[in-house]
């Protein structure tokens, strides 16, 4: 629609959520989007290549091998070890699935000819957030026992009793509604804000081309700008990857420790 | 779609059930891959490397035990050997002097021996000579006497008398 508008030189249609709205590929099949193959893709890529670098389990790793296994450490020490400590091994499967699923999803949003962050569609984080949800509160049930649980999560010790009229709202709010609700929507309002960047400035120079000589002249600047806010894209990519994994192994780490 | 299908404005907020299941579908295949096929392998060479390098120290710890042990079992044996070869040849030397000793006693024994046997013998040829110089002296003295005297001493007795007595004036002038 909006390449219609560009190449006829009709009034600029500046990027919306409509762009986000992608038409499946094969007519009439509601579920064969680009977001939902890209998804498939990842799954797709990430397994190929960490298959391909952990099949050996070398003692002296081949390149490829320390490449994987470099990402597998960063998760497993710096999320897994560090924040959820005694017992964190068995969270590190989901831990790293998380962070190297998010991440190439990200990173397809500045990949040439995928060129589109999977996240930025609101129902993945959903997704990711929620399992999460359900994650590190079935791991404090079942550590803690539902009713000191949900009585921990209420009634935080050591407050005074009046306190709690006003605390206990908060605290239910925020174990049940505003973590999973932050978790997903400031991963897909990042990638969302993100893309939609690029594409003011790429759509943007692409019009700008189209114009009088003078607009001409000035695209070129818009390009300029679009090709640093996709190396900032980069680095918001990565970051919003590392933020989720982090503040998933935050929860469980809190659902496990015995006080809050 | 149903906010496609709304025209105009589009909610980013309002997931699409499509997008869920295929979000789940995707994330549990990625989940179950990477815990069946990755992690465990990644593990497995953790827990390798981990035990190279403590086998390692481990096996230098046991040579180095070994190598220990076995200097001290050289070092007794070395002081063994030593006062083997102290008591060897303190056994050799009294056995020796005892050799020479013995040696010594039968040397002088034999000596003595044959010191005695010559003695003998010198004696024997002494009083043969003796005898017979006597035989010879009296029968010289004798014929020499009857040469002088011209008297034919004939009479045995009388004759070993004169001889007997001749001598002994011979022996005390003599001395």
């Amino acid at each position: 629609m909006r390449l219609i508008h560009a190449a006829t030189g009709e009034g600029f249609n500046p990027p919306s959520a409509k762009d986000f709205e992608l038409p499946p590929f094969i007519e009439g099949v509601d579920w064969a989007t680009k977001p939902i193959l890209l998804a498939f893709l990842s799954v797709i890529f990430i397994s190929v290549f960490f298959i391909a670098a952990s099949r050996k389990a070398a003692v002296v790793p081949s390149k490829l091998q320390f490449a994987g296994e470099g990402v597998y450490n960063f998760v497993r020490e710096g999320l897994g070890r560090e924040i959820i400590g005694h017992d964190f091994l068995k969270f590190v499967p989901y831990l790293f699935t998380l962070f190297t699923f998010i991440l190439v999803n990200n990173f397809f949003g500045i990949i040439p000819f995928l060129q589109f962050p999977t996240m930025s569609r609101v129902s993945f984080p959903y997704v990711l957030a929620a399992i999460t949800f359900f994650i590190f509160h079935y791991v404090g049930i079942k550590k803690q026992g539902i009713v000191k649980y949900l009585r921990e999560i209420m009634f935080m010790p050591g407050v005074p009793k009046p306190v709690y009229i006003l605390l206990t709202p908060i605290e239910i709010a925020t174990y049940f509604l505003v973590r999973p609700l932050t978790l997903s929507l400031r991963l897909f309002a990042n990638m969302f804000a993100g893309h939609l960047l690029l594409l003011v400035f790429f759509l943007g120079g692409e019009h700008l081309l189209n114009g009088v000589l003078g607009l001409k002249l000035v695209s070129p600047f818009a390009f300029v700008i679009g090709i640093g806010l996709t190396f900032f894209e980069f680095m918001v990519q990565v970051l919003q990857a590392y933020i989720f994994t982090l503040l998933t192994a935050l929860y469980i780490a809190g659902a496990l420790a015995d006080e809050h | 779609m149903s906010s496609l299908a709304a025209g105009g404005e589009v909610n980013p907020l309002i997931p699409h059930t499509a997008e869920i299941i295929a979000g789940l579908i995707a994330f549990s295949l990625l989940y179950f891959v990477l815990r069946k096929k990755v992690t465990p392998m990644f593990e497995k060479a953790f827990a390798a490397r981990t035990e190279a390098i403590q086998g390692g120290i481990e096996k230098a710890e046991k040579a180095q035990r070994e190598a220990e042990a076995a200097l001290q079992m050289y070092t007794k044996q070395l002081a063994d050997a030593r006062g083997e070869a102290q008591t060897i040849r303190e056994e050799a030397r009294t056995q020796g002097a005892a050799i020479l000793d013995e040696m010594r006693a039968k040397a002088q024994e034999e000596a003595s021996r044959i010191t005695a046997s010559a003695q003998a013998a010198i004696e024997a040829e002494r009083q043969q000579a003796i005898t017979s110089l006597r035989n010879e002296v009296g029968a010289l003295a004798t014929e020499l006497a009857s040469k002088i005297v011209g008297e034919a001493l004939d009479d045995q007795v009388r004759q070993s008398r004169i001889v007997d007595r001749f001598l002994e004036d011979l022996e005390k002038s003599k001395k």
